[in-house]
């Protein structure tokens, strides 16, 4: 493998002078430009473990009801659209080729198309989040997010928000005028009773931890956000080089990462059922 | 056999030589309050974790005397019921959390690791500064939740009590654990990357000393584990704020699976705790027996085995619950398998002090008391690990009894061991022999009057976590009381000893016990602001005494 | 002492970062396309299957996880490792609740 011969040189000056030519990227506690690579790029992937644990925790959750309730989950998992998931799915992975783009551009040295494949990455990743609230909205407006008429032990939460798809499909764009609940299911439905409860508990619980774990998933957006947009204009004001890119490096792991927790998501959350056919 | 010397510390005496004193080191290089506050140096964020989980430990034992006065009579009448769940639910996340997560990784592990290892710092020293900072705000708003009114749901926060029935401020408490769960990881990944990338030359992994395995054993744990506390108590949070049932089974939700994720972590936590102390003790007991640590290799493995083995047996908790019975057998022959390498240890130490020449200075008389300790709250979670006596014992002061043979035995004898062991290094001072090998004494005396009769308390059936019992468990229960009297006297004892001898002790030279590594070898005590006056090059395995002895006691 | 092998590779070509995009897109396809068929108690471990070959080329090609140091294999590793820990040892808990001999 081929060495860059800057990096090289820079190693010798440090072995020979000591402190005091130090590289100006060079913290004072490390030897060489290396060894601060190498810890950089450890330091991310050691962070990367903990947030695989981190989404791992709700993951766990997910697999043990999936496996309790399997069969209201699907069926819950077929009112999401899938269209939505795999718009954003193809969106996200854009993004991820275009930061793939933007750590090449760094370790090549170009720093102006640096900046820029970091901003396009941002562009992707505030499309993804505009389909995605957009797909709140919609979820909202049919009862399945966290708010109105969602809580309370004895409702029939699961046929409400059934009912209210229904009636959506009908009368496009007047959603949110839905009916109270008690006017959509009377008291006396005989089809209904402790299996209704059931389901509607079994079914909330699919989107309460699809609303966790993709909010989870959009606030580690909303972070990269921030620091892609911190690097971009480090990366325009040509900070990086081909001896030190690191913080490029590491925001792409960062990204990829936020890739995958949606590569696994998507088809838990929105395949499920989809062979139930809609 | 070995040679006992019973005058102290021949070689305590600052040679004229050695001037380190008068130098510029890290302490003494800026004064202003700022230079503390925003510290990037790892002494003293070292030192800014040592006085606040001091202070964080103060609280923790003023709420365990209340617990004690409160179990002195039987009937419940020095606090109320609600009050008595509070007290013991604060005493919990305070020791546990606030206090014996962060004390030897952050404390010792802040101070001595890079210095060990040959490093100017830690990988990330801002990192580190951050941890600290977001340690404290844990530590503010745990608090802010107590003065609110309290937690009352047990440091476990079982469901669906936690969830639905509690009136106290779950969520308040589950945000500052959220926060010092942050500190916890950053922590355990500087140190990860410190020690990977960190080292000086010539220090090989097989070179290292066996504390940094254990740091480094403890950082992975940290790592691993601490996200998914984090997420299951945001769940928690989640739950209560939004009225749904995660957890709640009137809900459809499972209170076993909290259990499980609670678990997942809070057992791995326990070795959190314990695993800094097994490696401390390695230090300890080598540097004062002159003996190089028996089954170097085999102890450095034995404290990644605890680590990795500590993620497959948390179900030991759950016994009772309701779990599956043939998981639980599984859980129960692995929790079997934690004694394997404990037990390595525990042999390795006493090898190590055969044939060796012993000195009875205080951190040993301090490692004496966890090495008795440690062993029997090891051997006694056998008994919790088997199934059907775990049944019998759950919940009952037999469990309370074992968990402070490890928690306080050993982790904070171990952690006690370390404060006395490297205050020369840390302070350049020496503190006074006397009242050091008092408060040891005292504290392992207190500690199994306090502890043991709760065994014997367990045993017969008391529960734990009632703030009445019936009147034939009083005398124990006065004893276990009386014990934590003579405790608490043990452990305030060093709180004034130490800091005078800050001010007021002999001088320390750079090497006052003769030890092998290099945070004793290569640095002042004090250390300089950058440590070391050039990179220490390594050149053989640590405890390596033969020919050294003479040299050290001619200084 | 840091191992340097790892840090200094070369960028990788653009060739390659456009065929892994394009191949991740036809696996999204092949997995919209699995999720409509009924393949019954299978669906889940098909759907799973894609997610970790997609998640392998991300952490292959886009994280450089082929010229990556060994060490960061053992951190993937280990992720996957504590995570299969976790998700298996509690699902054996539920599986064998209902365990008869």
């Amino acid at each position: 493998m081929e060495r860059r011969p800057r990096l090289s040189a820079t190693n010798q000056t440090v072995q020979d002078h000591g402190q005091h030519h130090h590289h100006k990227d060079l913290a004072h506690h490390f030897d060489t430009l290396e060894q601060q690579h190498d810890a950089n790029t450890l330091g991310m992937w050691a962070f990367l473990l903990t947030e695989v644990l981190f989404f791992g925790g709700l993951f766990a959750a997910y697999t043990i009801y999936r496996y309790k309730y399997s069969a209201m989950f699907e069926e819950a998992s077929n009112h999401l659209d899938i269209t939505l998931g795999a718009t954003n799915t193809v969106i996200l992975i854009l993004s991820s080729l275009t930061m793939a783009l933007a750590v090449r551009c760094s370790q090549t040295g170009q720093a102006v198309w640096t900046g820029r494949w970091l901003l396009i990455t941002i562009f992707f990743g505030l499309m993804f989040l505009g389909v995605k609230y957009f797909e709140w909205k919609h979820d909202y407006n049919i009862r399945l997010m966290p708010g109105k008429d969602w809580a309370g032990k004895d409702f029939f939460w699961w046929q409400y928000a059934k009912k209210a798809k229904e009636m959506e499909k009908h009368d496009k764009g007047h959603s949110h005028a839905l009916p109270d609940p008690k006017d959509v299911l009377p008291d006396n439905d005989p089809s209904l009773g402790v299996k209704g409860i059931q389901e509607s508990q079994q079914a909330r619980l699919f989107f309460l931890l699809y609303f966790c774990m993709t909010s989870l998933h959009a606030l580690h957006m909303l972070v990269g956000f921030v620091l892609i947009g911190i690097i971009a204009y480090f990366a325009y004001q040509g900070a990086y080089s081909p001896d030190y890119y690191s913080p490029v490096e590491n925001i792409g792991l960062y990204w990829h990462f936020v890739d995958i927790v949606w590569i696994f998501l998507f088809p838990l959350l929105y395949l499920l059922g989809a062979h139930m056919g809609h | 056999m070995a040679t006992v010397s019973l005058e102290s510390r021949p070689y305590e005496k600052v040679s004229d030589h050695d001037s380190s004193h008068e130098s510029v080191n890290y302490l003494n290089h800026d004064h202003s309050i700022l230079s503390w506050l925003l510290t990037l140096d790892h002494k003293r964020i070292g030192l800014l974790y040592l006085v606040t989980i001091t202070l964080m430990f103060l609280l923790g034992g003023a709420l365990a005397g209340a617990v004690r006065l409160e179990l002195l009579t039987p009937k419940g009448d020095l606090l109320a019921a609600d009050t008595y769940n509070k007290a013991f639910t604060a005493h919990g996340i305070i020791m546990l959390f606030f206090f014996l997560i962060p004390s030897i990784p952050a404390v010792m592990g802040n101070f001595v690791l890079p210095l060990m290892i040959g490093a100017k710092d830690v990988a990330f020293p801002r990192l580190n500064l951050l941890s600290y900072y977001l340690y404290f705000a844990g530590s503010v708003i745990a608090l802010t939740a107590l003065l609110l009114g309290g937690v009352d749901t047990g440091w476990t926060f079982y469901t669906p009590f936690s969830s639905t029935y509690s009136n106290s401020y779950v969520v308040v408490m589950a945000v500052g654990l959220f926060v010092v769960g942050f500190s916890s990881i950053l922590t355990g990944l500087n140190f990860v990357v410190t020690v990977h990338r960190m080292r000086c030359p010539g220090l090989t992994w097989f070179r290292l000393p066996l504390f940094i395995w254990a740091i480094y054993a403890t950082s992975v744990v940290q790592l691993l584990g601490t996200p998914v506390i984090a997420v299951t108590l945001g769940l928690l949070g989640v739950e209560r704020t939004l009225g749904v049932g995660i957890f709640d089974p009137r809900l459809g939700g499972d209170p076993i699976l909290f259990q499980h994720l609670f678990w997942f972590y809070s057992h791995p936590a326990v070795y959190i705790m314990i695993l800094p102390s097994l490696g401390l003790i390695s230090e300890v007991i080598s540097t004062f027996s002159k003996k190089t640590v028996f089954g170097y290799h085999i102890i450095a493995f034995s404290s990644i085995a605890i680590a990795v083995f500590g993620f497959i047996v948390w179900a030991h908790h759950m016994f009772t619950t309701g779990i599956s019975p043939y998981a639980a057998m599984v859980f129960s022959l692995l929790t079997f398998s934690v004694a394997i390498p404990s037990g390595i240890k525990v042999f390795s130490w006493l090898a190590t002090m055969y044939g060796g020449s012993i000195s009875f200075d205080t951190p040993m008389i301090y490692a004496f008391g966890f090495l008795g300790l440690f062993t029997i709250g090891g051997l006694t979670g056998l008994f919790l690990s088997t199934l059907g006596t775990d049944i019998h014992l759950h919940d009952t002061y037999f469990i309370v009894a074992h968990f402070h043979y490890i928690m306080v035995g050993g982790a904070i004898m171990g952690y006690m061991a370390g404060v006395h062991f490297w205050w020369p290094k840390i302070t350049g001072r020496l503190y006074s022999e006397f009242w050091g090998k008092l408060s040891a004494g005292i504290t392992f005396i207190g500690f199994n009057f306090t502890f043991f009769p709760q065994f014997i308390l367990g045993y017969l059936g008391m529960p734990r976590r009632y703030y009445e019992y019936p009147d034939e468990f009083q005398v124990l229960n006065v004893f276990s009381t009386a014990g934590a009297s003579i405790l608490a006297i043990g452990y305030l004892m060093p709180m004034f000893y130490m800091p005078l001898s800050f001010f007021f002790g002999e001088k320390a030279n750079s090497n006052p016990y003769g030890a092998t590594t290099l945070d004793w070898t290569d640095t002042t005590s004090p250390p300089s602001p950058h440590n070391f006056e050039k990179t220490p090059v390594v050149t053989e395995e640590p405890y390596n005494f033969h020919g050294k002895e003479a040299a050290v006691v001619s200084h | 002492m840091a191992s340097s092998e790892h840090s200094t590779h070369q960028p990788a070509s653009l060739t390659l970062y456009l065929g892994t995009f394009g191949m991740l897109m036809l696996l999204t396809v092949l997995t919209i396309f699995a999720g409509f068929q009924n393949f019954g108690m299978w669906s889940t471990h098909i759907a799973l299957g894609i997610a970790v070959v997609k998640a392998a080329l991300v952490v292959v090609i886009f994280m450089h996880g082929y010229s990556s140091s060994p060490l960061t294999w053992v951190i993937i590793l280990a992720s996957i490792f504590f995570l299969t820990i976790m998700l298996g040892m509690m699902l054996s808990d539920y599986v064998s609740r209902g365990w008869v001999i």
